[in-house]
């Protein structure tokens, strides 16, 4: 069968802007659960165009590279299979660049606010010397579950892009900032002051801008509850 | 054309580059790292099982030490172990382990809070540290973040093309800035190549599309020799059909291997040890089992079964296998075994170093003087043969650690090198006419070809025979990579197309090494088994080998003993 696909394109060297361009590739019927969303584009740049332009690197949800939005939502398209896309009122897959953050090419984004926010929160460990090189930190299993789930944030970018504060307000942190910054601030190990919470507190940055409009949960690949942690950030800025 | 200084610059964002960057930062103001994806994409992040370290901390290792560590190291690498490489690497285990726990990796612990460890493969005491199944991840973002408290200066996707040198001292380096689409020369005190692995070049393998080698490549076109590249690791559980690793920590937390008939085989061909015996043994008993009809189905692939380990356990300890499991096989392994193949994995291999880090010539007396390597891309050679799983992430924060020491001392000097115009010159001409020529064959094409042939031909079981057609093979692929390519996307903004050609080059050059290194090892050790000489020859082969390219191209080779004393 041949599954239609829309990709969105753009290179600012050529003069058309933004585009929609029409591809499509044959695939066996048995065979769409095996083919992913990152598969089929593989495929496009190599049979039908090689100025088709994406990120990735692992192909397998580790590296965060290859965020876009399909068929209206954000994923990975490495992991994203064509037989979850496609049903009776779905017969084409739509794939366009993460929203909100500046196009490269094609499917390619800036992502330089997304990493520059991180920096602001402090993504390490603040005062970490606690013990002598021989012997480690103690931390217990109970210790460690609160930032188990916040670890896993492979800073694809997908919540952030979601954010429709964050479409207003590019001075807002945003969910992929908070994630990280809870997963440091709620480390046993971790001494800040005060220090990382001021960044969180600002009120123009900060977490109250957040709605609870829920985007970024549903965006978030590694199903972090990332409106979960931002209302725990919220009770730990007034001192709960 | 851009121009930056620093007074060290690291090739690359991994585990090795990561940590060779904290180091140095001790020492110097001022450390650029180029990675041609984003540091946080770096194949290391991909890492599951665990890192290697004889802490002697809970009841079941508290007999073990780093005596141990090497014992077993030596002997999973098949007499190719240097012992004082060995050594470095298994003394310095517990202190470099706990480091990183201080910067903050989210380890797993016991219930008393200490850094608990699991068995691996080939360890005789359980010593693996890990992070869930998320280990690589978990110190790559330690390692980043402790970076950017340092504020080590980021190049992230800038391609580094080559080299600059003069005689055996390098001056900088000339880079690709794929987004500006511009050549950027970068020059340093001191360079360090931490640029990874090579697994491209295979067909299936667990490791990402930045693995290509560039660092091999740069090396033979400086006349820098390449150590030990016949000793290839294929992993025995690949995800079948996909490039896709299932942890050896399914096998240390008790999973079990089965072929068609149900049988776990391994009791068969290992007694002792079974799924936990030595990567290369289990691989070329898998392989076997599917040469003799008892895959799956009859087909190329066997199960690993972990139905009988609790739901907790694979919750606790396992749970991206399951998800991965899940996502790209649609099988639980709670309930189903998980359907597997084995997959290129690890180079043992690479650029040859002494144990601070410095890369070595032709000679072992013609050392370089400001030139480094670690990690993958490097071969200090602590794997010998065939390398213990996580020895490699060891290996990359432990010799990067001390190649960022080194260096740094090195480039305390400053930066005194010129620029090299006729190279910049070169390397300007080439990425125009990459996208202006006619040609007819586009890289992917190419790329295709090689991967088939190294997998075939090069791959768990090697003959005279088919190293012979592959080198063949290699070397007409070589010429219509330089005659014939073609680049569809012709622009300079953002040109992953262009970027992917430039790989294909290095690759297509340290295969020929690999096939030429396995084709003249006219025996059988560790990783590389050859059916027409199936026995190791300690009198001849106790040794390694060193393939260079002289001055008219044309591939050179030489023996040295192995460093047995320390
Ligand atoms: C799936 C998988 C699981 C593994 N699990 C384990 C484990 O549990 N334990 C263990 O010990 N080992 C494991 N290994 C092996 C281990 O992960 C690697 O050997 C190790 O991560 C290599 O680290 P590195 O820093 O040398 O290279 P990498 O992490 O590969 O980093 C290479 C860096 O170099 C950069 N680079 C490369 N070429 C260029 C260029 N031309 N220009 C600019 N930058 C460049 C890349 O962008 C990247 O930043 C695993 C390997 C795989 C494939
Ligand atoms: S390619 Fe790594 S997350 Fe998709």
């Amino acid at each position: 069968m041949e599954i239609a696909f829309e990709v969105s394109r753009y290179n600012p060297e050529e003069k058309e802007g933004n585009f929609y361009q029409k591809f499509s590739i044959s695939a066996r019927p048995g065979n769409l659960d095996d083919l992913t969303v990152l598969d089929s584009l593989i495929r496009l740049k190599e049979e039908k165009d090689g100025s088709l332009t994406f990120r990735h690197s692992c192909g397998h949800g580790s590296c965060g590279s290859c965020a876009m939005l399909i068929n209206g939502e954000n994923r990975l398209a490495c992991k994203t299979h064509l037989v979850d896309l496609l049903s009776q009122d779905e017969s084409r897959v739509k794939v366009s660049p993460l929203p909100g953050f500046p196009v490269i090419k094609d499917l390619v984004v800036d992502l330089g606010s997304l990493f520059e926010h991180d920096r602001e929160i402090k993504p390490y460990l603040v005062g970490s010397d606690k013990t002598s090189p021989e012997e480690e930190n103690l931390q217990t299993p109970e210790e460690l579950a609160p930032i188990q789930e916040a670890t896993k944030c492979i800073m694809c970018g997908a919540c952030t892009s979601s954010c429709p504060t964050y479409w207003d307000n590019k001075k807002y942190l945003g969910p992929a900032a908070f994630v990280r910054a809870f997963r440091w601030e709620s480390d046993s190990r971790d001494e800040s002051e005060g220090e990382r919470m001021e960044v969180l507190n600002d009120k123009r940055g900060g977490v109250w801008g957040c709605n609870k409009v829920f985007n970024c949960n549903d965006a978030c690949p590694k199903d972090i509850d990332t409106v979960g942690v931002i209302e725990k950030l919220k009770r730990k800025a007034l001192g709960f | 054309m851009k121009n930056i200084d620093h007074q060290l610059v690291i090739i690359g964002g991994g585990a090795a580059g990561l940590r060779a960057a904290i180091e140095a930062k001790k020492e110097l103001d001022d450390v650029g790292l180029i990675s041609k994806v984003r540091t946080l994409r770096s194949h290391s992040v991909s890492a599951q099982g665990g890192i290697a370290a004889s802490l002697a901390n809970i009841q079941e290792s508290h007999n073990d030490s780093w005596e141990k560590h090497l014992q077993d190291t030596i002997e999973g690498g098949a007499g190719l172990v240097d012992k004082d490489a060995g050594e470095v690497l298994a003394k310095n285990a517990g202190g470099n382990v706990i480091e990183l726990e201080r910067m903050g990796v989210p380890f797993s612990r016991t219930e008393e809070g200490k850094l608990d460890q699991r068995p691996f493969g080939g360890h005789t005491f359980p010593r693996a540290l890990y992070a869930a199944d998320r280990t690589g991840h978990a110190i790559v973002y330690a390692l980043y973040g402790e970076n950017v408290k340092l504020e080590t200066t980021f190049y992230d996707e800038y391609f580094v093309l080559d080299l600059m040198t003069d005689g055996n001292s390098v001056s900088g380096l000339v880079a690709y800035d794929v987004r500006a689409g511009e050549l950027v020369v970068f020059r340093a005190g001191a360079v360090i190549l931490a640029t990874g692995g090579c697994s491209q070049a295979y067909q299936l393998t667990s490791s990402g599309t930045a693995s290509t080698g560039d660092g091999l490549g740069m090396a033979l076109k400086n006349g820098i020799p390449l150590q030990d590249m016949e000793f290839i690791q294929f992993h025995p559980t690949g995800l079948r059909d996909k490039g896709i690793l299932i942890t050896e920590a399914a096998r240390g937390e008790g999973g079990y291997l089965r072929n068609d008939r149900g049988n776990r085989f391994m009791e068969k061909y290992e007694p002792e040890s079974k799924e936990l015996a030595p990567r290369d043994r289990v691989v070329r008993a898998m392989q076997r089992e599917i040469n003799e009809g008892r895959g799956i189905d009859g087909k190329d692939y066997l199960h690993i079964d972990l139905t009988h380990l609790s739901s907790a356990k694979i919750e606790r300890k396992l749970p991206t296998i399951r998800e991965l499991a899940l996502d790209f096989a649609n099988v639980d392994p709670l309930e189903q075994p998980i359907p597997v193949q084995p997959m290129a994995h690890y180079c043992m291999g690479g650029i040859p170093t002494d144990t601070t880090g410095r890369v070595q010539g032709k000679e072992v007396q013609d050392e370089w003087q400001n030139l480094y390597a670690a990690g993958e891309a490097a071969c200090v050679s602590v794997h010998g043969a065939n390398r213990l799983g996580t020895n490699s992430l060891l290996e990359a924060v432990t010799f990067g650690k001390r190649a960022g020491r080194f260096a740094a001392e090195q480039a305390k000097p400053g930066i005194s090198g010129k620029i090299d115009a006729n190279l910049v010159d070169r390397y300007n001409s080439r990425l125009n006419s990459l996208r202006k020529d006619q040609g007819s064959v586009r890289s992917h094409e190419l790329h295709d070809g090689l991967k088939e042939t190294m997998t075939e031909k090069c791959g768990v079981f090697r003959s005279s025979e088919d190293l012979t057609e592959a080198l063949d093979i290699i070397h007409q692929l070589q010429k219509e990579y330089s005659e014939k390519l073609v680049i569809e996307d012709r622009s300079d903004n953002f040109n992953t197309e262009l970027r992917t050609a430039l790989e294909l080059g290095n690759m297509l050059e340290y295969s020929e090494v690999i096939v030429r290194a396995a084709l003249e090892r006219e025996e059988s050790r560790g990783a590389h088994y050859r059916t027409d000489f199936p026995d190791r020859q300690d009198e001849e082969w106790l040794r390694h080998s060193f393939f260079y390219k002289n001055s008219s191209g044309k591939l050179r080779y030489h023996y040295r003993p192995v460093r047995n004393s320390t």
